[in-house]
């Protein structure tokens, strides 16, 4: 698929940005999802959780702001906003799985159709595992959010209609924002072989019918209701 | 009165038996009790099990543990990083054995240890390679894998303070495994930057009760042990 004018990555994580509602609780993934941050206002009072083990996460730290004790999930060092808490790991994980944390913004290889992520594991032979809080990430939050390019390098569509990487979770991706186009994903209601992935945003010369061919799922045009539905 | 205070680190990890399970706190170098593990490998013990978030990074701490070939298994979340190249070499070679656990899994099974859990549902891994072989439950529609606590033999984590019967408190992120490790070992040994006098820590704030402490050591900020 060609397409002339895509998002740029700083383009899609403000877009992302902008989509979280007032005071959400946010953990957002290693990568590219870290960038949202510089997009967030002040005024949407979000409030970033990191899952080795703090609520109220400040930007990355700079010169004398560096604290070794303070990092974040990419163990890079951050600052603590007015409010900040401390707690240990079991803790920021209960949090995670316990429904606490509105959206998770992560990274991933591939999505389905039905909402299955994969992000943690190519399934190569010689690849060494690590997975980190990706599984609890994507089982825990309430909705996750996935931000990457619609295709590999080779060309071929990372949304797809099953998996053929290693799951992460079943199940669990809401949205799905790409350079080319925004998809919502029915994770709950869709019956079998009922179409669950509808295009609310397009990008650039993105068509319907090129995304369509592109990935070769059933998608339901939404571009026409408003620009993004709510989210739970 | 109880003091748990040893004057150095080798007299504190001196029992360590070849064959012990060795938790060690940290995620990254944050909370990473430096001092003992250049200890335990002063110390010598070998065909060691141990439970950490990573593999060690760059050329220190965890990181010179797995050099030293004392180190027969790792339970972990996250062994592969940008500096984890002694841990990759040792695995590709196949001398270290490698269990990978989702990290909130990790942290649970180390909870459920501590608090006398048998074992757990939890959500998190259900439907990947990570379950495997694990028995499955659901409840209330929604898919559950049955987890196991992990004991160990000794735990060793960084603390900021610490009073004589060892109840501490954190600094920041570096609390991260500290508490659970704490209460999942048969004997938790501690190196803080701070001793302060029995009283001096306010009650309310005290993160881990010296219950769950049986040595402490301090290292102060900056020393190389």
């Amino acid at each position: 698929m060609s397409n002339e004018n895509p998002l740029t990555r700083a383009e899609m994580a403000q877009r992302v940005a902008a989509d979280i509602p007032y005071g959400s609780v946010v953990n957002l993934g290693i990568g590219i999802p870290t960038s949202v941050s510089n997009y967030l206002t002040p005024e949407q009072d979000v409030i970033l959780h990191t899952e080795n083990g703090m609520l109220g996460m400040g930007p990355e730290a700079h010169g004398d702001e560096i604290d070794n004790d303070l990092i974040n999930a990419g163990k890079i060092p951050v600052t603590e906003l007015p409010g900040a808490s401390y707690f240990h790991h079991a803790d920021s994980f209960a949090m995670m799985r316990g429904g606490h944390l509105d959206i998770a913004v992560l990274g991933a290889f591939q999505v389905s159709a039905a909402g299955d992520l994969a992000n943690w594991h190519t399934g190569a032979e010689d690849a060494i595992p690590a997975v980190g809080g990706a599984m609890d990430l994507a089982v825990g939050a309430k909705n996750v959010f996935v931000m990457m390019e619609l295709t590999t390098k080779k060309g071929e569509s990372k949304l797809v209609d099953h998996l053929t990487y290693p799951v992460t979770g079943l199940a669990c991706v809401t949205r799905v924002y790409t350079e080319v186009a925004v998809f919502d994903i029915d994770t709950v209601s869709g019956a079998s072989g009922t179409p669950r992935v509808t295009v609310t945003a397009m990008f650039g010369d993105t068509t319907l019918a090129s995304l369509r061919d592109l990935t070769g799922i059933p998608l339901v045009d939404g571009t026409t209701n408003s620009p993004t539905k709510g989210i739970s | 009165m109880i003091n748990k205070l040893h004057d150095s680190v080798d007299e504190a990890l001196a029992d360590i038996p070849d064959g012990a399970t060795v938790m060690i706190g940290g995620f990254g170098q944050a909370g990473q009790p430096i001092e003992l593990i250049d200890g335990l490998i002063r110390h010598g013990a070998t065909d060691l099990t141990i439970v950490n978030n990573n593999a060690g990074n760059g050329e220190f701490g965890l990181a010179l543990l797995i050099k030293s070939g004392f180190v027969r298994k790792i339970i972990c979340s996250f062994p592969r990083q940008v500096d984890s190249q002694i841990f990759d070499e040792r695995y590709r070679a196949g001398l270290i054995e490698l269990e990978v656990v989702p990290q909130g899994n990790l942290a649970e099974r180390i909870r459920a240890a501590g608090a006398g859990i048998g074992g757990f549902f939890s959500p998190t891994g259900f439907g990947t390679l990570l379950a495997e072989g694990k028995e499955t439950r659901t409840i209330d529609g929604k898919n559950y894998v049955l987890e196991s606590p992990i004991h160990a033999d000794f735990s060793l984590i960084k603390a900021h303070a610490a009073d004589p019967m060892g109840n501490l408190v954190f600094r920041k992120t570096a609390r991260n495994f500290g508490p659970i490790m704490a209460t999942a070992a048969k004997t938790t040994i501690v190196q803080v930057t701070d001793v302060v006098a029995l009283g001096a820590l306010d009650p309310e704030n005290i993160i881990t009760p010296g219950i769950y402490v049986n040595r402490i050591v301090q290292i102060s900020q900056g020393a190389t042990a």
